[in-house]
């Protein structure tokens, strides 16, 4: 019998066109902020997702956020850490168990942070592996060639692993799964500058500009 | 057939150079079985002449008895000196003129045996075994059973001590990694197949070079869990001899392995997946040759309110406390922090320059004193603002003796 005549066969007994294209969608997870969670779905597993935006614009939150969820369902974290900016005391107070994270400190260098990311994929067993590159100059980021980016996609494919990049633009481009462009709305101060005046929070808006439907979610990151 | 060694030094190594069923009979008594010795020597005397010849090699003085059963053969290598060979059914007569001190009777049974004037196996080997019966009970019977070297018995054997260690001794210097992993892979190989032979692992390998310049090159690698995963020590022992390379040629590798019962563990289906140990520790063993030797790990947290005071530990080894996941605003930092120059207005910081960062301060909390450790040789002391610039950007600003820091940004 011809193929398709066996698949109008089997459609017909199921009762209409199935869509036989499409891949299944990745399995999400949260994020740990229920407004980003809607919008988007969750962070997708096995896909690079790209978070995105200028200095002070809730990037890091969002990404401490996240492995504080991830190391919360008890999974082991790793976090390549280009410019050697990460903040055990930040992370700890933002519920990230610190005995689940792997922290690779790679001083100053994309390249070396690319390595270590793809190594790490490889090895296998992570819940998350995040790149942060968010002091990274975007010059330099830039200079990572989309063929690297390619790799990295094709590596953490099939893999129950997310994979995060964090950077000041959008490097990855069509290899990221989704894309969350993060912007400061609003910092709150409380108190006047003579008497007890605090930095509250930060309000920020992530935008997804990787999906059919744009989407603007608003989160705030209070301070300690 | 059975040997016995009577005599000092280690014995029980050259036992188990011809057996491996060694009896510690006593400190300075070794029996050990000797059948199947035949099928590599020849002849019983040539087995003799081997152990004679290995323990002058050795520089063991000793006396070697060779007989069909061990208690013949203690008897003989106990009184006569030298190298003695009973022939199988001739005990009785080989034994005889022995003096009967060498039984080790109780006080009674010899005070009594003297008195009848038995001094010697083959006076007791004499008498008839139901009159020693009677009289002497089984103590007497047994001794005369020796006496006539009838005793049956099985040895008891020493646990072979497990040591799992090889060498080699290089024909010629070895200078590059190449050639050398060829040797590693060698002993490495040998050494977990006799670990998977008594079903163990290892958790430890231990690799002593001795060099060209007279000097040795030690490397100790701890491993996560026990394993036996070869191909792994290999990359392991060849990424740490990478970052730690000998100072001269090689000319002898010692490798040792710590044996230990492997780790046994079910996994489920509903259990979460880790990184796999001997795999994660190649990952880090990787990672540590890309990015530097203390810069891979878990970060523990101090105990202290000193800024960015933290230790890096080996991955997943302790237990931290956490709280519940929130969205908390983030600092990242500088490290070193970036030294700024800062004009002031009215005691209050209005303008910052550090490097690529400059701007005007358009609102500021602050200042707040920290210090500690005044009680110790490095005291510290600051006062932080946390500074709004006019490139969009959050920042602390500190100031301490040194002068003028910017810590990092809030993100």
């Amino acid at each position: 019998m011809p193929a398709v005549a066996l698949k109008q066969q089997f459609e017909s007994l199921l009762g209409g066109p199935l869509d036989w294209q499409s891949r299944p969608l990745p399995e999400c997870v949260s994020c740990g902020i229920p407004a980003v969670d809607a919008a988007t779905g969750g962070i997708p597993r096995g896909c690079l997702t790209e978070i995105f935006g200028p200095a002070s614009s809730g990037r890091t939150s969002l990404l401490l956020s996240i492995l504080a969820q991830t190391t919360d369902r008890d999974e082991v974290c790793a976090l390549i850490d280009a410019e050697d900016a990460f903040d055990p005391t930040s992370a700890a107070a933002a519920g990230v168990r610190l005995d689940r994270l792997l922290w690779v400190r790679s001083a100053n260098n994309a390249e070396h942070a690319l390595k270590a990311a793809d190594l790490l994929i490889h090895g296998g067993g992570f819940g998350l592996v995040a790149l942060d590159l968010g002091d990274t100059p975007p010059a330099i980021a830039r200079r990572i060639s989309l063929t690297s980016w390619f790799r990295l996609r094709r590596a953490v494919e099939n893999t129950p692993t997310v994979l995060v990049s964090v950077a000041r633009q959008s490097n990855a481009k069509t290899c990221a799964a989704l894309q969350l462009e993060c912007v400061r709305e609003q910092a709150a101060w409380s108190g006047s500058l003579h008497s007890s005046r605090l930095l509250r929070s930060i309000r920020a808006r992530a935008t997804s500009t990787h999906r059919s439907k744009t989407c603007s979610p608003v989160f705030t990151a209070t301070a300690l | 057939m059975f040997a016995c060694l009577h005599g000092h030094g280690p014995l029980t190594a050259l036992a188990f150079e011809f057996s491996p069923t060694v009896e510690q009979t006593a400190p300075d008594t070794v029996t050990f079985d000797a059948s199947g010795l035949d099928r590599l020597f020849g002849l019983p005397q040539e087995v003799a002449a081997a152990l004679a010849r290995r323990a002058a090699e050795v520089q063991i003085k000793a006396s070697i008895a060779l007989a069909a059963n061990p208690d013949a053969a203690i008897c003989a290598a106990r009184g006569f000196s030298g190298v003695s060979l009973i022939p199988y059914g001739d005990e009785a007569k080989f034994l005889a003129p022995l003096p009967l001190a060498q039984l080790a009777p109780s006080p009674e049974l010899r005070e009594t045996l003297d008195r009848w004037g038995i001094r010697r196996f083959q006076d007791l080997a004499a008498l008839p075994p139901l009159g020693i019966a009677e009289r002497l009970g089984p103590e007497g019977l047994r001794l005369r059973e020796l006496a006539r070297g009838e005793v049956v018995r099985k040895l008891l054997p020493l646990q072979d001590p497990l040591r799992f260690e090889d060498e080699i001794e290089l024909e010629y210097p070895v200078e590059l990694l190449e050639p050398l992993a060829f040797v590693l892979a060698r002993l490495v190989n040998a050494l977990a197949i006799s670990l998977a032979a008594r079903a163990l692992a290892t958790n430890e390998l231990r690799l002593l070079l001795k060099l060209e310049n007279r000097t040795t090159h030690e490397r100790t690698l701890r491993l996560p869990v026990p394993s036996l995963d070869t191909k792994a020590f290999l990359k392991l022992l060849h990424l740490d001899l990478s970052a730690h390379p000998p100072a001269a040629p090689i000319l002898h590798v010692w490798m040792g392995m710590n044996p230990v019962k492997p780790q046994s563990a079910q996994g489920g289906l509903f259990v979460l997946a880790a990184p796999e140990p001997v795999q994660l520790e190649l990952t880090i063993a990787r990672l540590k040759a890309i990015v530097g030797p203390n810069r891979v790990g878990s970060p523990v947290l101090l105990d202290t309110h000193r800024p960015d005071a933290f230790r890096i530990e080996p991955v997943f080894q302790g237990k931290a406390r956490a709280g519940s996941p929130s969205v908390r605003l983030t600092l990242r930092l500088f490290r070193p922090p970036r030294a700024a120059s800062v004009a002031l207005a009215s005691g209050h910081p209005s303008f910052v320059t550090a490097g690529a960062i400059r701007g005007k301060i358009l609102d500021l909390a602050g200042p707040w004193r920290t210090s500690g450790d005044w009680w110790t040789a490095d005291p510290w002391l600051r006062d932080e603002w946390d500074i709004a610039l006019s490139d969009g950007a959050l920042y602390r600003l500190y100031c301490d003796p040194r002068g003028w820091f910017v810590e990092g940004s809030y993100d």
